[in-house]
């Protein structure tokens, strides 16, 4: 790639007379020795998962693996039509779509990572709700992923993009940023207004930990996503209306870097502070997890359930399910999910995590032996 | 620079819900698969990290499987795939563990078929990248983003020219090489990062040079690009 800042990106686009995304096509083409039209059919195959991603969220049922999550995007689908949300309907519906792609993604659907499963939410949902609302064709949808994609490859590659390097801040933020960019570009901005979006965007981020609750990428992931979608239209509305990241947006990955380095272990999606460590989040732990709740805890000390071995694929699982001993409350939590798993993708009420029942949980069966 | 092309950003497509416990595990039991050369019947798998703690939740459980039974990472029957893997009389026991690991994302494959048995370990290292970091008693480092090949042999005088001199009378460019042994004079094994991959005849020709043991080839990006 020619291009390491965002001002050299704006520079090559405006010496070329280039739209970002047409420079990054053509960089990726040659970075990756295929044509530029095999690239973009990838990038077009990519939008079609995410296209997909949305339709399933907002129509099929979407509770997550560990039956934290599920269904909020219907929920705010259904608002946005039938009320007239604070936000206005486009908003809404930007909203409605970025939690169903998250969910999809909770719920162990397809999706793209953009930049990460954690963040994946954000450029679907606020790229698909604009390409209805303007009448887009899939073709400019595409080229705005491409342009999205430049962005994000110079935040990575000058901060971080992952939760575990540089927190919430750097999954999420850096998807706003990348999708605020895009859709100045989208609704016809220049390269230069599509940087300042982004500098907008990631200084509404700054600071932003991963505190994911019991370590699963659901909560507060999913409305995270939910509201990025919606920041990421504020920004680009502000740079197309002609305002300025005063802090050059170059400057503004610097901070997120710099905030991120010095952001406590804790804070990283080890899941050992904020939200995962209220008295709530440690509660769902235990559930998930084992009475200690230690499998994440900051004791230390092993849970008793963590340390057994499953089994998956035997064919005398059901019988071997019942000759086992002491079945705790943390294996009966466990068969309860592993059942739900089974009826993931079929109709599924909408039941609170008590009712459902360990009744088909057959491949899977759990014993004692502490092989490792 | 960490990330080298767009889709590193924008990408991969992969099944929910987290890039590093799924898409990640995924790989590493596609790996694991290409290393056993065989259709897998057992498979002990030890967790490590964040592995041992969430595998549940983020179905990294599921996705090794999946990748044990050769499914790419975006494969919409990763989601059952231990309902696959019994009727592919594949049987699977993950164990998590409190034991220390370099990476808080490990995970431990030994995996058998009827008359051959391999074991690797590998860390997911984010954005469903991974590294192995053991094979067998070897250290070594590869990443399986490259066509890579894994050749076994006794450590002797000469044998690593008389590999790479197969693979350059070929035309295959060597990307990164790494080798270990187990002692001096004692077993070897040397891995090789390339950018094709090395076809069948090849590799035959390799197996058959003196002192060779196994040939293994591992492409897992095949259906990523």
């Amino acid at each position: 790639m020619r291009f390491r800042t965002l001002k050299q990106l704006a520079r090559l686009c405006e010496d070329e007379g280039k739209p970002i995304s047409q420079l990054m096509l053509d960089e990726q083409a040659r970075e990756s020795g295929r044509t530029a039209d095999q690239e973009f059919a990838k990038m077009a195959s990519y939008y079609d998962i995410m296209k997909e991603a949305v339709r399933k969220g907002l129509t099929e049922p979407t509770r997550s693996r560990s039956g934290l999550t599920g269904f909020d995007a219907q929920r705010m689908s259904a608002y946005a039509a039938g009320s007239e949300p604070l936000l206005g309907e486009a908003s809404a519906l930007s909203l409605a779509y970025a939690l169903a792609v998250s969910e999809v993604n909770a719920s162990m659907g397809r999706i793209v990572a953009t930049p990460t499963a954690g963040s994946c939410g954000i450029i679907p949902g606020s790229f698909v709700s604009v390409q209805e609302r303007f009448g887009w064709r899939d073709e400019h949808m595409v080229a705005g992923l491409f342009c999205a994609g430049a962005i994000g490859y110079v935040i990575a590659n000058n901060s971080f993009v992952s939760g575990a390097e540089g927190g919430c801040q750097a999954e999420v933020g850096s998807a706003i940023g990348m999708a605020a960019g895009a859709l100045v570009e989208l609704r016809g901005g220049t390269p230069q207004q599509a940087v300042h979006a982004v500098g907008l965007a990631l200084k509404n981020t700054l600071g932003l930990i991963c505190d994911p609750v019991g370590g699963l990428v659901e909560i507060p992931c999913i409305v995270r996503n939910g509201f990025g979608s919606v920041t990421a239209l504020a920004a680009a509305d502000m740079a197309l209306a002609g305002v300025r990241s005063v802090i050059p947006s170059d400057e503004v990955i610097q901070v997120m870097l710099e905030v991120g380095g010095s952001m406590p272990e804790k804070h990283r999606e080890t899941a050992k502070g904020g939200l995962a460590q209220t008295p709530t989040g440690r509660r769902i732990m235990k559930d998930l997890y084992g009475k200690d709740g230690a499998a994440r805890g900051t004791s230390g000390t092993a849970a008793s359930g963590t340390t057994q071995s499953e089994t998956y694929g035997a064919a005398e699982a059901g019988t071997a399910r019942t000759a086992r001993s002491g079945t705790s409350e943390a294996e009966q939590a466990e068969t309860a999910k592993a059942a739900q798993l089974e009826t993931l993708g079929a109709t599924q009420p909408e039941t609170p995590r008590s009712a459902r029942t360990a009744s088909s949980g057959a491949d899977q069966r759990e014993s004692s032996d502490p092989a490792h | 620079m960490r990330f080298k092309d767009v889709f590193s950003i924008i990408g991969p497509a992969m099944v929910g819900p987290s890039s590093s416990h799924t898409a990640g595990a995924v790989r590493l039991g596609r790996i694991a698969r290409s290393l056993l050369d065989a259709e897998p019947q057992w498979a002990e798998i030890g967790l490590f990290g964040s592995f041992a703690d969430t595998y549940r939740g983020h179905g990294t459980d599921l996705a090794l499987i999946g990748g044990l039974l050769g499914y790419d990472p975006d494969d919409a029957r990763l989601v059952r795939s231990a309902e696959e893997a019994r009727q592919a009389g594949l049987q699977v026991t993950i164990a998590p563990s409190h034991g220390l690991a370099a990476h808080p994302n490990t995970a431990e494959i030994r995996l058998g078929a009827a008359d051959s048995v391999i074991t690797v370990r590998g860390a997911s290292i984010g954005g469903g990248n991974v590294e192995i970091e053991r094979v067998n008693e070897f250290d070594v480092r590869f990443t399986g983003s490259y066509p890579t090949l894994l050749v076994f042999h006794a450590d002797r005088k000469g044998m690593i020219a008389e590999i790479t001199g197969l693979l350059s009378g070929s035309g295959i460019n060597i990307g990164s090489m790494d080798v270990d042994r187990a002692g001096r004079n004692g077993n070897a094994l040397t891995v090789i990062e390339s950018d094709l991959v090395v076809p069948a005849s090849l590799l035959s020709s390799i197996a058959a040079l003196p002192d060779v043991q196994t040939v293994r080839m591992i492409d897992i990006m095949e259906g990523m690009r």
